[in-house]
Parts: structure tokens; C-alpha cells; sequence
């Protein structure tokens, strides 16, 4: 697949890199700190809480699928975690894990759902992410939830091991990388683009998709939680609808980034030139001194031109 | 296709076929009966004119919102900016629908008009954009909160008083007028649309969008009307919405719920989300089933705390039911698409 990669220049990616670079230029016009290494590494650090939930989604899109479960599934990453941090001890100690793990768990309720109870995803989704709703809301008892965060959660959110590089970055790059050498290494990898474009296909050639589709549930699940897990180690707290403000940007970051929303197309590179474009154009529109209001009227507007310039469908002529 | 039985024929068959084609609505409808009965025997106030009242008003809004959902699910599409529209026109609504008879008059129109105008938006956008319906509705669902946020810094406004309380009241003292307007809408708007040439090329569409273009069926147009009548649609409800609460709020919370509601609405009514089957009736049945699920909750004294996790499994079994289907299918391959 290497030289493909090479040989073929996708055209999105180029159009998700010039966005960013004039991003960056009249970020830059307007604000000197803006191309400040400390400013950009601070966007980095941002953009990666982002990244993590746009790989699961990536993963759930090129299947031709949606997960619209994010917001109380990040939700749950943070409580989980920081109530299994409030309990102290061997429970503090497995806090990340733990978080993980109930996410994991409503992704494969979602894969059930989708691959074998043959629900349409959006609506299933849809569905969990009311019952983890509902399950945090008991948790809670209405009250503001746990406080705490492990030191290893403090750690890997918030502070700068390696040249002051964030280390929620670094965890980006690393779950990027892996996440890389899945889709374009191995047959599961494979099988997921497959699906995409024809699950009767891959049903024919004799392959699992009901596995693999529940499996791609289970890890966006898995890392919409580990968000929720790295928030929460960020601000030491988690909050009721704290992942609400992810389910648009992650999704418009994927498809941003070249990802056909029906499915079967798209690279991690585009993702996170999208998750990166994405986030730039949140902080320009926060640095520049506008109401919130003319700030989502001008996310809205430029989401559609740039999908209007390299995101539209092909005319149907035939 | 040798084994397939011949069309039925005469009234017995036509009877059968059509209860067939409306399955889906009918369910939702008798559904909707047996918990509104349960509702209002468990009622301490009973069978009052107060308490059919506030569940319509209730129940109607969200139908309005729905059907705006319905539309563009019938092409196949989505439209996921209905709950800001609604928002928006709330907004909208809690500022010029005051004064004069006329001033408030020009004021209902102009927040129609307002909503249709983001429909029409919505239209442009995915029809001569060709963007997928599902991100490019996403976006200007932004937009469309972001301009009601203007208009609404703050949650405030005013609504005629008198306009308000004759909408969200009782006719005759007896049947909720939010019912006769979405009785009229449906008269005036959804069976004329149903029945036209346009409409039925929504649905055509909606079965497959390639043979429909290859028939002359009218795409872009339909594809247009339909994603400009969910504005309509929408802003009908943000009126509503204004009517019962006397003021306007730009709550994006309530309009992201409202959206997924009317998403659950459509899918719990009897319309496929693959487009081409169902229509406005079933969706109305599954917004009253979804708002009864709640009073049910109400009545039978469910904790407050544990409401939306059963509105979440309700939610989660009604979608699931359509899984039955599965039993039915022989052959593996057709599963997959």
C-alpha cells in the first residue's frame, strides 16, 4: 500500500492542509502569538482530545456507519474514571482501564445492534446514547459527580514528558499509529474498507462482517471513553454533557478530512489534517473577539464552503 | 417469482393490502392508544379536558418537529438542523408576534416564512451542493443556532397573550385547538403534497434515486420541496413551542433533543430511514407514543433520576423491533446490503 500512497495525492488532504496553512496565516495576521511554538502546542494539545474520538469515528464511517452515542459515552469515560479515582486504591489504579472498558461495553451493545439485529446505526446509536444518559444520571443522583483524577490520568492529559511535547498528544500519535498500521496492514484493516463499499461482497468472499462490524463499534466506543477519560484528567473533574460539544466537530473533522460519509473511502492522514483543521478554526473564532453567536454562524458557513470546494458527491447522470 | 401469489383482487384484498402497506403507522397508533388509555386511568385527575389539553400541546410539538424530520427521510436523506430551526423560530416568534391583530398575523407568517426560507437553505445546499445531507444539515444546523442565539442573547421576548392562549387552548372547551392545527396542517399541506407529482417522486426517490432520475421522476425539485417543507414544518412547531412557554430561549440542548427525538419519531412511526416507505401519519403516532412514555413514567411515579434511562430502554426495544423481521429471512445474503 506504501506506494500507492504515495503515487495517488489525495485530494482532500491537500485541500484539509492549504485550509490549515491559511488558518495559520490569518491567525497569524491577526495575532502574532498565534505561530508561537507554546500557542501551537497548546492547539496540539487540544486537537488530540478531539483525535482520539475522530479515530473511533473514522473507523464506524468508513464502514458506512455513524455512531451518534458519542456525547454519553465520552461522558461515561470521564465519570467512570473519576469515580473509580474517588474510591482510591487498586480502583484508582485501574481507573483507565476501567473507563475504557465501559465504553467497549456500549460499543459492542451498538455493533450488536447494528450487525446483528440489523437496526439502521443511526437510530441504534442513538438509542445507547439515551441509556447512557440515563445510566450517568442514576450514577450521579443528580449531583455533581467525583472530583478526582489518578495521577496516571493527570499525567497523560495534562503534563509534557518529552521536549514538552503533550503527552496527550504523544497518546494521539501512538493510537494514530497503531490505528494506521490496522487499516493498512491487516486483513481486518481491510475488511472494513470492504464493508464499506459492499458488505454482500465481503459476505461472499467469506468474510465476518458482523464481527467486524461489532469490533469497530467496540473501539470507537473504547475511544470516545478514553476521551472522556483524558478530559477529565485535564480539568480533574467530570461533568454532565461534558462530550456534547464532540459529536459535530468529530464528525466534521473526519469527513473534512476526506472520509466518504456512505463509507468505503478515506485515510487516517486526512483525519487529522480535519481534526487539526477543525480545531484551528474553534480557536480562531474564540481569539477573535466575536459573540458566540457570529462564531457558530461562521463554523456552520466555512464547514459548508469547504466541503463545498472539495466534499461533494459525483452528479447522478446515469 | 413463479411462486409469488397473484395481486389480490375486490374489496377483501384491497383491504389487505392496504393494511400491508400502513403497518407501520397502524402499530404506532394502536400502540399510542393503549398507553394514552393506561395514561389517563392512572391519572388522578382522570379523563379531564386539562389533561388531554397539556399532553396534545406536548405531543403535537413534537409531531410538528417530526414530520419536518419525515420529509427528507422519505428521499432517503436527513435533516438534522430541524431541532435549530425550531429553535430558531422560537426565537423569532418571541419577538414579532405581538401587537395589532394584522402586526401579529404578519409575525406568524413571517416566522413561517422565516423557517421555509432555512429549509429552502437546507434545499440549495444538498440538492445543488450535493453534499451528504447528514453533514451539510449538521452545519447549517450551526448556523441556524447561531443566528437564533443572536436574536436571542438572552432567554426573554414576549408572545401575544391572547393569540398564545387560543392556540394552546381548548375548542368548544373540549378539543385541543394545537390538534385541529396539526389536523389542518396535515389536510393542507401533507395530503396535497402526498397526492402531487412531487411527492410521489420523494418517494420514488427515496426506493431508488437512480431509477428515479432515469424515469423523468422530478429529483432536484423534490429533493428540494421536501427539505424546504421541514423548515415549514419546524417552524410551525417553534411557534408552538412559543405559545405554551410565552417566550423564546435559543436552548441548543432542546433543539439537539428535539432533532434526535424526531429522528426516533420517524423510525418509531413506521418510516424506514432508507427512504421511500412511510409517511407523515405514522410519524405523528410515534411522536404521541414518545411523548406518552414519559407522562406514563409521570404517572406511575418512576423516580425522577431514573426517567431517562427508561426512556432509553423503551427507546432502544421500540427501534429493535423491526428485528423480527430477521426470523422471516432464508437466505443469509439477504442481510447484507
Amino acid at each position: 500500500m506504501m506506494p500507492a500512497m504515495f503515487g495517488r495525492i489525495d485530494k482532500a488532504l491537500v485541500a484539509a492542509t492549504g485550509c490549515i496553512a491559511v488558518l495559520l496565516v490569518g491567525g497569524a495576521l491577526y495575532d502574532r502569538n498565534f505561530l508561537s511554538p507554546d500557542y501551537l502546542l497548546q492547539q496540539l494539545q487540544v486537537a488530540a482530545f478531539l483525535g482520539v474520538v475522530a479515530t473511533g469515528v473514522m473507523l464506524v464511517v468508513v464502514l458506512g456507519h455513524i455512531d451518534l452515542s458519542i456525547p454519553w459515552v465520552v461522558t461515561i469515560g470521564g465519570m467512570m474514571s473519576t469515580a473509580a479515582a474517588g474510591h482510591g486504591g487498586w480502583a484508582g489504579g485501574l481507573a483507565i482501564p476501567f473507563a475504557v472498558a465501559c465504553g467497549v461495553a456500549i460499543g459492542i451493545g451498538n455493533g450488536i445492534g447494528v450487525a446483528y439485529l440489523r437496526v439502521p446505526s443511526m437510530i441504534f446509536t442513538l438509542a445507547t446514547n439515551a441509556i447512557a444518559q440515563g445510566l450517568m444520571v442514576i450514577h450521579t443522583g443528580g449531583f455533581a459527580p467525583e472530583d478526582h483524577a489518578t495521577p496516571a490520568m493527570h499525567f497523560i492529559a495534562v503534563e509534557r514528558s518529552i521536549l514538552g511535547i503533550p503527552n496527550a498528544v504523544v497518546v494521539w500519535a501512538l493510537l494514530g499509529a497503531a490505528m494506521v498500521a490496522v487499516l493498512r496492514r491487516t486483513s481486518f484493516g481491510r475488511r472494513i474498507y470492504a464493508i464499506g463499499n459492499s458488505e454482500r461482497a465481503v459476505y461472499l468472499s467469506r468474510g465476518n462482517v458482523r464481527r467486524v462490524v461489532v469490533a469497530c463499534f467496540a473501539i470507537a466506543g473504547g475511544c470516545s471513553a478514553f476521551a472522556g477519560v483524558l478530559l477529565a484528567g485535564y480539568s480533574t473533574k467530570a461533568y454532565q454533557a461534558m462530550g456534547d460539544p464532540y459529536l459535530l466537530p468529530a464528525i466534521a473533522a473526519v469527513v473534512l478530512g476526506g472520509t466518504s460519509i456512505l463509507g468505503g473511502r478515506g485515510s487516517y492522514l486526512g483525519t487529522i489534517a480535519g481534526v487539526v483543521l477543525v480545531t484551528l478554526l474553534q480557536s480562531i473564532l474564540s481569539i477573535v473577539q466575536m459573540s458566540e453567536a457570529g462564531r457558530q454562524v461562521i463554523y456552520g458557513a466555512v464547514i459548508i464552503l469547504m466541503l463545498l470546494v472539495y466534499g461533494r458527491g459525483a452528479k447522478v447522470v446515469t | 417469482m413463479t411462486d409469488r401469489p397473484a395481486p389480490p383482487r375486490g374489496r377483501g384484498g384491497d383491504l389487505r393490502y392496504w393494511l400491508a402497506a400502513q403497518r407501520g403507522p397502524l402499530i404506532a397508533a394502536a400502540l399510542f392508544a393503549v398507553m394514552f388509555a393506561v395514561f389517563v386511568t392512572e391519572h388522578p385527575a382522570g379523563l379531564s379536558v386539562n389533561v388531554v389539553n397539556t399532553a396534545a400541546n406536548k405531543g403535537v410539538l413534537l409531531a410538528f418537529v417530526a414530520i419536518a424530520q419525515t420529509l427528507p427521510v422519505l428521499t432517503a436523506g436527513l435533516d438534522l438542523s430541524v431541532g435549530s430551526v425550531f429553535v430558531l423560530a422560537n426565537c423569532l416568534a418571541s419577538t414579532v408576534v405581538t401587537g395589532t391583530p394584522l402586526q401579529v398575523a404578519l409575525g406568524v407568517a413571517g416566522v413561517l416564512a422565516s423557517g421555509a426560507v432555512c429549509g429552502a437553505l437546507n434545499g440549495v445546499v444538498v440538492v445543488f451542493g450535493r453534499l451528504q445531507p447528514i453533514i451539510a444539515t449538521l452545519a447549517t444546523g450551526a448556523i441556524y443556532g447561531g443566528v437564533a442565539l443572536w436574536l436571542r442573547p438572552t432567554p426573554g421576548g414576549a408572545i401575544d397573550e391572547d393569540f398564545a392562549d387560543f392556540i394552546t387552548g381548548s375548542a368548544g372547551e373540549l378539543v385541543p385547538v394545537s390538534l385541529l392545527v396539526l389536523a389542518a396542517a396535515v389536510a393542507v399541506i401533507w395530503i396535497p403534497y402526498r397526492r402531487s407529482a412531487v411527492g410521489r417522486a420523494a418517494y420514488a426517490i427515496g426506493s431508488s434515486e437512480q431509477a428515479a432520475y432515469m424515469s423523468g421522476v422530478p429529483v432536484a425539485r423534490a429533493k428540494f420541496l421536501a427539505y424546504l417543507l421541514a423548515g415549514l414544518f419546524a417552524a410551525i412547531a417553534g411557534l408552538l413551542l412559543t405559545c405554551i412557554t410565552y417566550s423564546g430561549e435559543a436552548n441548543a440542548l432542546l433543539g439537539g433533543s428535539y432533532t434526535l427525538s424526531s429522528v426516533a419519531a420517524v423510525v418509531v412511526g413506521g418510516t424506514s430511514l432508507y427512504g421511500g416507505s412511510g409517511g407523515a401519519i405514522g410519524t405523528i403516532f410515534g411522536a404521541f407514543v414518545l411523548r406518552t412514555i414519559g407522562d406514563l413514567l409521570f404517572v406511575f411515579d418512576i423516580d425522577a433520576l431514573s426517567q431517562p434511562l427508561f426512556l432509553g430502554i423503551v427507546l432502544l426495544v421500540s427501534v429493535s423491533l423491526g428485528s423480527f423481521r430477521l426470523l422471516k429471512v432464508t437466505r443469509r445474503l439477504e442481510l447484507y446490503r
